[in-house]
């Protein structure tokens, strides 16, 4: 276990020297080296974890080191609050300076001035060690991605400053943060490095230094700053009343207060509404820091409290506004999804929205939804950052990321295509990862007696349906055009995409093995049994779909392949000019004929639904906090 | 016994399909005043395309106008087999997924509209298909059709409502007016058959074929509102059945079609105040 330090300082370090080196090749293997460490850290972790048993271990109890690492932690929260107010000077943002300043002088009093009990600060248990892999595994590809990505991205944008140098530091240190927030258990640790993952994606958001960038990063500033402003009076309430400052001891007290400010911190993490346009407004940031932050990694970092918390939200007030939110997003977050065509803006939106069901799942706190959030959550993290990354390089090669201009993309960029297919596959289809999960919450929503959730369930999937499947069919379409296009894709890039590519397809494969050996231990730690969420029945039938899914096509195109045909052109209404792609219009000219998707603007556009969703979820959070502080429930 | 019922689906659903298409030819006509085609006219058809010669735009709209012929028989499978609904309700849609993208992959503006309404369809009855799922589980406490129809009494008494959803979606599964909006039955319409505009010979008639396939599954969902553990409502479902199939029939021949905005409307709002309440009423109740 004295490896724990040493995951946290090995990117923290890696941060430091990444924004020294300034030549791109020496950079590139610094990176390489860093992720590379980090895996192995990570995998060692694991090894001392399993050997010694594979249960929560809780470490780290009090002595000097701790200590010096308290110190250590308030003078850097000292050091994030000094940077947030200068920048907030800066650019003229005055009213971040009070969120800022409040909470850390809250939490900088209570650690001072109110005495807790002293116990240990870590902890090390299944889903801890789950998110520490994910950030690990996926987060190292990504910043190996991110070599190449950046590379072509200064190349096809030289308007921004190369700040390269910055960007990979941060993307370090926001994982040294992260490995420290899944790790921790004392809550004041927690918060700061929870800080520190608001505080990196912020900057990460203002890369650019465009004046859209820098608006967006303020606004994901602040909403992340209100969550924290809600950690930190959990932590003095706690404190104050109950002289711990552990997160099972909030867990096993169940009092209501910092239960339901802690899940509100979570949700402003997770980009629920109405806090989710923070995240719409991240996507202006470079691709890697898209897939790392805001969708991998940092956004679990909400639901990973969530699923912390969720024994404790079972059947409260607190549980019901937390899942209503997250049913709630999920719903009108595949809706808005729909009218967009901007292929990173329908990627944010579908993270929210797959957010907003883990979140349901966790708000509702039996055993089952909490075994489908888990699952839902590995599935997301891998798919997600895949499909990020895709986009990015498409957006590289093609100069644009509109949906679309992908018309057609299987014939002009193939492995590119291959690659989303297999990612947009695993977010909806039949039977892969996310629908057996929705299988799962379907049925325990209906157990757990909440018709509404059921509903939006119904209403979301059929949404999430279409906007997936019009992604997909533009992709698919086999439409010959003339514009030559060169894959620009790095080596680094697509090393990275393959990895997650294989690790999409052996999730889908193993899934009973994941669902035995990695969800239902976790179950178990956190609800102390785990009855068999999927019967042999129902995997059997599993089975047989995923047998189905994945053969069938592939056996179709064998026996056709053989089979003689007579290729015709297209019925094209005006005369084919012979090439599918030219057709003879009124004026007997030819005429290129451009398909578009259906985009819904008037019935789904975020114009029309915003506002009124944000001003529903804003009511009820305001109503049950009102509610759950002042006592009433 | 599972396997019976698979094998007869996939050995009947194609031709009851084809025979209740023949009937519903054959009562149109006589609705509209005409003679119409001879009851076995769907098989002529179907021997017809299959020995036309084998055009087409493309390599792979053969292959995925298959895989949504096999997905489409595997979810009647899981249905007849009294497996999972859910299941068997997620394998549809999943179909229905192979069918617009072979519609799609052909870049043709007219196939490419009909699969951008197919989209839209889909995205109309799904909700109805999940709260379904969800109101015979609430109804009878599993999910699995075999339990389901092992039932003292039938399920048509406590989810009535979910009964009348399920004909208002099944309007769009079977291609009736007016909400027949991805392909129509007539090329010289505003879509040119849609979806189906360049499948041609032995590719269209495997799209035939699965629609069959489709249309005996949807009976096969109003059935089981029927059957329950006496052997007595067996003929009863098969009637109810027919009095559906009738019933869809004569909705389309007195209604024209509509745009996709009141599909979906309709779709979503029906969805609601039948399935939405009759679940609602069977959660409060249980």
């Amino acid at each position: 276990m004295e490896v724990i330090p040493v995951l946290i300082a090995w990117p923290a370090l890696a941060a430091v020297l990444l924004a020294l080196v300034r030549q791109p090749k020496a950079r590139g293997i610094v990176v390489y080296a860093a992720a590379a460490g980090m895996m192995l850290l990570a995998l060692a972790l694991l090894g001392s974890w399993l050997s010694g048993g594979g249960q929560a271990m809780l470490l780290a109890p009090e002595s000097v080191y701790t200590e010096y690492a308290d110190l250590a932690m308030l003078v850097g929260e000292f050091v994030l609050m000094a940077l947030i107010v200068a920048l907030s000077i800066r650019h003229r943002k005055y009213p971040v300076i009070l969120l800022s300043v409040g909470q850390t002088l809250l939490v900088a009093w209570s650690e001072i001035s109110l005495p807790v009990e002293k116990t240990t600060h870590m902890r090390v248990d299944g889903l801890a060690m789950l998110l520490c892999l994910i950030a690990a595994f996926v987060g190292g590809f990504i910043c190996i991605y991110a070599v190449g990505y950046m590379k072509a991205y200064h190349e096809h944008h030289t308007e921004y400053t190369d700040r390269s140098s910055f960007f990979f530091s941060m993307l370090f240190l926001f994982l040294a943060a992260m490995f420290g927030l899944v790790l921790s258990e004392n809550l004041v640790w927690m918060y700061f490095f929870w800080e520190v993952t608001s505080v990196v994606s912020f900057l990460l958001i203002g890369y650019t230094r465009t004046e859209e960038a820098v608006n967006n990063s303020f606004r994901a500033l602040w909403m992340n700053l209100l969550g924290g402003c809600g950690f930190a009076v959990a932590i003095v309430y706690m404190a104050a009343t109950q002289g711990r400052v552990e997160l099972t001891a909030v867990v096993s007290s169940g009092a209501a207060v910092p239960v339901a400010l802690l899940a509100f911190a979570a949700l402003t993490k997770s980009a629920q509404l109405p806090f989710s346009s923070w995240l719409l407004g991240a996507m202006v940031a470079p691709t890697p820091s898209s897939a790392l932050l805001h969708s991998a990694t940092m956004v679990k970092a909400g639901v990973y409290l969530l699923i912390r918390l969720s024994p404790a939200l079972a059947g409260t007030a607190g549980g019901v506004m937390v899942s209503f939110i997250g049913g709630f997003t999920f719903l009108a977050a595949s809706m808005m999804a729909i009218a967009q065509n901007d292929g990173k803006k329908v990627l944010a939106f579908s993270t929210i929205s797959n957010l907003g069901l883990i979140v349901a799942c966790a708000g509702i706190g039996e055993e089952e939804t909490v075994w489908a959030a888990v699952l839902l959550m590995i599935f997301h993290s891998v798919a997600k950052s895949m499909l990020f990354q895709a986009v990015g390089a498409i957006e590289n090669s093609l100069g644009t990321r509109d949906i679309e201009a992908m018309h057609g993309l299987l014939l002009r960029l193939p492995t590119l295509s291959y690659i989303m297919g297999i990612g947009i596959a695993g977010m909806y289809l039949a039977p892969f990862g996310m629908l057996i999960s929705k299988w799962v919450a379907l049925k325990s929503f209906v157990d757990a007696g909440n018709f509404l959730l059921v509903v939006f369930l119904a209403y979301g999937s059929a949404t999430t349906m279409l906007y997936w499947t019009k992604w997909l069919s533009k992709l698919v379409s086999l439409h010959h055009t003339k514009e030559p296009v060169t894959d620009k894709t790095h080596r680094d890039q697509y090393l990275s995409m393959f990895v997650h590519a294989g690790a999409t397809l052996c999730l889908c494969l193993l899934f009973p093995l994941v669902s035995a050996r990695v969800v239902d231990p976790i179950v178990r730690t956190l609800f102390g049994s785990a009855h068999e969420v999927l019967s042999m029945n129902v995997l059997t039938t599993m089975v047989i779909m995923l047998v189905s899914v994945l053969f069938v096509p592939t056996l179709m195109f064998v026996l056709t392949r053989a089979t003689h045909r007579d290729y015709v052109p297209i019925y094209m209404g005006g005369a084919n000019v012979g090439d599918n792609t030219y057709f003879v219009n009124s004026y007997g000219e030819p005429e290129h004929l451009y398909l578009s998707n259906w985009y819904l603007r008037f019935e789904f556009g975020m114009r029309r639904l915003m506002r009124p969703a944000v001003i529903v979820s804003a009511g009820v959070i305001v109503v049950m906090l009102c509610m759950i502080i002042g006592g009433a429930v | 016994m599972q396997a019976i019922g698979v094998i007869l689906y996939l050995v009947l659903a194609p031709v009851v399909g084809a025979l209740l298409d023949g009937i519903d030819r054959k009562v149109s006509a006589r609705m509209q005043g005409r003679q119409g085609p001879p009851l076995l006219q769907p098989f002529y058809d179907l021997g017809k395309l299959f020995t036309k010669q084998m055009l087409a735009v493309n390599s792979v709209q053969m292959l995925l106008n298959l895989s949504y012929l096999i997905f489409l028989a595997v979810a009647g499978s899981l249905l007849f087999a009294g497996e999972d609904l859910l299941m068997s309700l997620f394998m549809l849609s999943t179909a229905d997924m192979f069918l617009v993208m072979g519609a799609s992959s052909d870049s043709s503006p007219f196939s490419t509209l009909g699969a951008g309404r197919e989209m839209i369809q889909i995205m109309a009855y799904e909700p109805m298909t999940l709260l379904l799922a969800v109101g015979f589980y609430l109804a009878t406490g599993s999910f699995q059709a075999g339990d389901i129809v092992s039932q003292p009494v039938s399920a048509v008494v406590t989810m009535p409502g979910f009964l009348l959803g399920l004909l208002f979606i099944m309007n769009i599964k079977l291609r009736k007016s007016p909400f027949d909006l991805s392909t129509s039955h007539h090329a010289h319409q505003e879509i040119v058959k849609g979806l189906t505009t360049e499948m041609a010979g032995p590719t269209l008639a495997v799209m035939s074929i699965a629609e069959y396939y489709e249309m005996t599954m949807m009976l096969g969902l109003v059935g089981l509102f029927f059957v329950n553990s006496s052997p007595v409502s067996w003929p009863l479902a098969v009637l109810a059945c027919l009095a559906a199939f009738f019933l869809e029939t004569l909705w389309d021949n007195a209604s024209a079609r509509v745009k996709w905005r009141t599909v979906l409307d309709g779709c979503w709002v029906v969805t609601l105040l039948t399935g939405g309440l009759n679940g609602l009423i069977l959660m409060l109740v249980r």
